[in-house]
Parts: C-alpha cells; structure tokens; sequence
C-alpha cells in the first residue's frame, strides 16, 4: 500500500517537474544566467511549490499525526552548522555545471538522453559517499528527515 | 534561449507541492529526493524502503506517463559532455546529501515550514549555482 501511495506521489512530482519545465537542464540553467538569456520561469515552479506546501503543511500539521504512521519526521536541527554551508554549496556547484538536481535528473532518465545516463549513476555513488562519510564517528540513531 | 512558461510552471510547482504535502499527510515524512533517493542506498536505518522505491519509480515514469496523455514528445536539452556530466552528478550527489537536501527537502519543503537551516542553505546553493553559472557562460564560454 505504502508502495503505491508513493508511487502515485512520485508521478505526481515528477509530472510536475516535467509540466513547469524544470526537468530540462536548458531551462534551468538559463533561470541561472541572470547576465545572460534569463528565463525566470523557475522562480514560478518555486514559487507554487512553496504556496503549496505552506498553506498544504499547516491544514497537515494540524490533524496531529499523519495516515499511515505514528508521528510527523521533520527535521528538528536548527543550528547553522559547517555541513549545512559546504553541502549546498558543492551541490550549487554541480547544479550550475550540469542544470540537473537529483529529482529532474531521475525524471529525466527515461527519456535516456547520454547526459542523464553520466550523471544519475555518478550521482547515486556521490550520494554514498556523502552517507559513508556522515556516519563515520556518529553513533547510528535515527536520521535527520530532511533531503 | 527558451520560452518563459509562467502558467505551466506554476502549475507544474502548485503539483510538486501537493506531492509533498501528500507525502507528509500519508507517511509523516519530507519529499525531499536527495533523502528519498539516497536512502535507496544502505545502510536502512527504518522499514520505508518500498515507500522510497516507489516514489523514485514514479519520478522515473513521469515523461513516459506525460507522453502518453499528451501525445507530445517532452524536448529536452542535455549537455552530452559525458566527463562533465559524470562529474556533475557525483559533485551533487555528494553535496546535496552532505548538506542534508536539495532543491526540493530545503528549497521546497523547508522554506514551506520556514526552516532557518533551509533559508541558509537554498541562498547557498542558488548563489553558488549562479555564479557557476555565470563563470562557465561568461567567463570562461565564448
């Protein structure tokens, strides 16, 4: 059940990725040339996301706890550490270099273009080494929620 | 070049934030997909296994399922640089799990539960991608 609840939701986002446009790395990349041939279409997928989830998290929040679990994980963390400085900006930095994030990059795989074929692969051994190297020293105990 | 799409993104946005609040409603837990895919990864720390697979199943059949109610092919402009992509992917695979989410877990779902974390780090990853950006086209590019 859990299976198929996700992959309802997971079409519905990544359909979403494909309708706003933010599955084309041209698209992407082009929001990011503000010296360039701008196209500010992104700010608008942001931008409903955002409205979205804010007003659609709060009527959430509010029932207590959610359908087919115990209780909401949401990150608690709320210090500015090193990790939530480097990560995002090695992440901007492949981002800016190729137009893919993780979600448009998997949406865009079955369209089978080379690039995607590099990168989703490379992109799953990055994600490991990142794991690797955040559990080494921490005692295993339940993970921050967030990604 | 490409078209300003305001309408169809806002709409293709308006989706992604109900898939996410979807998600929280049912399961309790953040669509963030750097989380989501790289928990697909050992080692398995809780029993969403099936939930994760199947959320990165239904990412992947998104254009084959778009194609086939539009009937349109869905036009795509990838770099077919194989080193630069190959490398691309592990720098965001790493950094976005480093930095505990992406575009998505903090530029959708933590700015939506207005996370301090999330606000720092979508600034980061928005400025650094801007200014690669801006190095690559304008700098170094023709």
């Amino acid at each position: 059940m859990n299976f198929l609840v996700n992959l309802g939701l997971g079409l519905l986002f990544g359909v979403g990725l494909v309708v706003s446009g933010m599955s084309d790395p041209a698209k992407v990349l082009n929001f990011l040339d503000l010296a360039g041939t701008w196209d500010p279409s992104l700010a608008f997928v942001m931008g409903g996301a955002v409205i979205v989830a804010f007003f659609g998290y709060r009527a959430v929040f509010a029932r207590g706890r959610p359908i087919a679990t115990e209780r909401f994980r949401v990150p608690e963390a709320t210090e500015i550490d090193r990790r939530v400085v480097v990560g995002p900006a090695i992440f901007g930095f492949g981002w800016g270099l190729s137009g893919f994030c993780p979600g448009p990059a998997l949406t865009a795989l079955s369209l089978g273009a080379t690039g995607t074929l590099a990168f989703v692969p490379t992109m799953f051994a990055g994600m490991w080494a990142a794991r690797y190297l955040a559990g080494l020293g921490s005692a295993p105990g339940p993970e921050p929620a967030q990604g | 070049m490409t078209e300003f799409t305001p309408v169809a993104s806002l709409i293709g946005g308006a989706m992604i934030g109900l898939s996410a609040v979807l998600l929280m409603a049912w399961e309790g837990r953040i669509a963030g997909i750097s989380g989501i895919a790289g928990r697909l990864l050992p080692p398995y720390r809780d029993g969403a296994f099936l939930s994760r697979l199947g959320f990165v199943l239904g990412l992947v059949s998104a254009p084959l399922v778009v194609f086939a109610v539009s009937g349109t092919p869905i036009s795509q402009t990838v770099s077919s640089n194989v080193p630069l992509m190959a490398a691309a992917g592990l720098i965001v695979g790493f950094g976005a799990v480093w930095g505990n989410g992406c575009t998505s877990g903090h530029g959708v779902c933590g700015l939506s539960r207005l996370s301090k974390r999330s606000f720092v780090a979508t600034a980061i990853f928005m400025g650094v991608a801007i200014a690669t950006v801006f190095v690559t086209r304008h700098v170094i590019g023709s």
